[in-house]
């Protein structure tokens, strides 16, 4: 309850994903925790199939005292940043041309949606080709990934926009550019908050495969590097760090929802 | 949608003219070589069966819909509206969204005060999300007032409000216009209303005006009086909705 004014969206966002699993939810988890570490260390499962919880706590300790992770947690999130930077700015300026204009839509939606139903995940090859190993075919991915779902969604937001909001901001004399400033971006701003959620999640998942491709540093490196030497707790390591990763980035989402959609009902409430 | 509404909305001389509006979707024409005439500062009400063409009017009036190049359609300028639904900017608070399309230096000071007329201070920063029925379409009041319009147009703003609020925008409406004087059309389904607010009185039947009647009682005016009733009745039996064993409306 300290810190309210400065940083209050992110903060108390994160304060409430917690009170909102509640200590309850969190029960099951824990005892199937102790269960695999109980298992782990009574023999059933071995620490070349699966780590123990300790160890990996272990590792990860270590790793990061090393700064080991430390430095492939940044490669991998600049890699995300990057990549995330150009395809939303890239799915967010289509959506724009595409939803405002009929002729942008003639133009750019029909090729987008072609290109969308491709898995873009089969490009790594051809990316390999055009962009060689180093780091372009890997920030590629991740923008080509993300500029999909927040494309979609931008320019269904723009499109969905109530039809007598705009008549009645032409009416009070709005002309097409401050028709677009107050009304119809405004509208689109809901569904091009859901496609940024989805364009990180996409993010993480085109990390994952771009970091296979002949990677020397990230959390896709660090996994593949100890796999080669059978070591399954840094493997878990890598992906816990995936995991929390992807849930930071949510909490961000929802922390610019409450901040940019305080006018809305639901969120209006309290 | 560049600022000017249509190149046919000239300004009237004063009042508003129209003159040969005909509109037609399928089928018969909902607006028939239409004329009409509304003086400066006339508060007129215009009834009609519903699918009449009140809101066809109205839209047109507003400049949504195209006027035909045979019609004559000169409003004083600025034309405002304010529909049966508040049709607020829900991300704008109060006084943005009063404040909406309006240029000047005292822009500001003028959504506020115009909120104040309709004793809305309170909930100036508001969301409209938080308003209730009655302040969202006291919102839309103010914001068509802000304008301070030669020709206002209100089609069924109370018409989804309870009857005690109704009542207390009729004489919030009232007291708006005796002070700012902007010629009104309200396009309204409650004879009662009309026969309260209007100093003339229309009903719009097949495209055309049936029944143009004026109404000169003093305001604040007796919902009893036997002037109110009698005029209500012919209103009423003109629309088709009274017998002699009672209003079915
Ligand atoms: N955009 C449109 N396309 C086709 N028909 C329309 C359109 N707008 C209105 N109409 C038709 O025109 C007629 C008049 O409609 P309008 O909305 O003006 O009636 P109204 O008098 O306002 O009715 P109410 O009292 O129910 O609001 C109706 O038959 C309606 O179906
Ligand atoms: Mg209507």
């Amino acid at each position: 309850m300290s810190a309210t004014t400065m940083g209050r969206p992110v903060v108390s966002s994160i304060r409430l994903a917690w009170s909102f699993t509640g200590w309850r939810r969190l029960v099951t988890p824990l005892v199937l925790v102790l269960a695999w570490q109980a298992l782990a260390m009574t023999g059933p499962i071995s620490v070349r199939t699966l780590a123990s919880p300790l160890q990996v706590l272990v590792t990860a300790w270590g790793l990061t005292v090393s700064g080991e992770l430390p430095w492939h947690l940044a490669v991998s999130l600049g890699r995300v940043a990057a990549g995330l930077a150009i395809g939303v700015s890239l799915g967010t300026g289509l959506a724009l041309v595409a939803g405002l204009s009929r002729l942008g839509e003639t133009v750019v939606d029909a090729p987008v949606q072609m290109l969308r139903t491709l898995p873009f995940l089969a490009l790594v090859p051809l990316f390999i080709l055009w962009f060689g190993i180093g780091e372009t075919p890997k920030i590629a991915l991740v923008a080509l990934g993300t500029a999909f779902p927040i494309y979609l969604n931008v320019f269904a937001g723009v499109r969905g926009v109530e039809p007598r909001l705009v008549e009645m901001g032409r009416v009070f004399g709005l002309d097409r550019r401050g028709l677009i400033g107050h009304v119809v971006l405004p509208a689109a701003l809901p569904q091009a908050l859901v496609g940024l959620r989805m364009s990180l999640g996409t993010a993480w998942l085109s990390l994952v495969v771009a970091e296979q491709i002949n990677a020397n540093a990230g959390i896709g490196f660090l996994i593949n590097d100890a796999r080669d030497f059978l070591r399954t707790d840094v493997i878990l390591v890598g992906l816990l760090l995936y995991a929390l990763l992807g849930l930071l980035a949510d909490t961000l989402v929802r922390g610019l929802e409450r901040r940019m959609l305080a006018w809305r009902p639901q969120l209006v409430r309290n | 949608m560049d600022g000017s509404i249509s190149p046919i909305l000239l300004d009237g001389p004063g009042g508003a003219r129209i003159r040969n509006l005909t509109r037609r979707f399928q089928g018969p024409a909902v607006l028939d070589r239409l004329d009409l005439d509304i003086q400066p500062g006339q508060f007129v009400a215009l009834l009609g069966a519903s699918g009449s063409g009140k809101t066809t009017l109205l839209r047109t009036l507003a400049g949504l819909d195209p006027v035909p190049d045979d019609a004559v359609v000169a409003l004083p300028q600025p034309v405002a509206v304010a529909f049966q639904q508040p049709l607020l900017l829900p991300w704008k608070t109060v006084h943005s969204n009063v404040a909406l399309g309006l240029t000047g230096a005292d822009a500001n000071a003028r959504a506020a005060e115009a909120l104040a007329e309709v004793g809305l201070t309170h909930r100036l920063h508001a969301w409209p999300a938080t308003l209730s029925g009655g302040e969202a379409q006291r919102v839309a009041l103010a914001r068509a007032l802000v304008r301070a319009p030669g020709l206002l147009l209100l089609d069924e703003p109370f018409a989804a409000l309870d009857a005690l609020t109704r009542l207390r925008m009729h004489a919030l409406v009232l007291d708006l216009w005796r002070r700012h004087r902007p010629a009104t059309l309200l396009v309204t389904h409650d004879v009662d209303e009309a026969v309260a607010l209007a100093d003339r009185i229309l009903v719009l039947e097949h495209g055309r005006i049936v029944l143009d009647v004026a109404n000169h009682a003093p305001r604040p005016r007796d919902r009893g009086a036997v002037e109110f009733l009698t005029l209500r009745t012919r209103l009423l039996e003109r629309l088709g909705v009274y017998s002699h064993e009672g209003v079915f409306a």
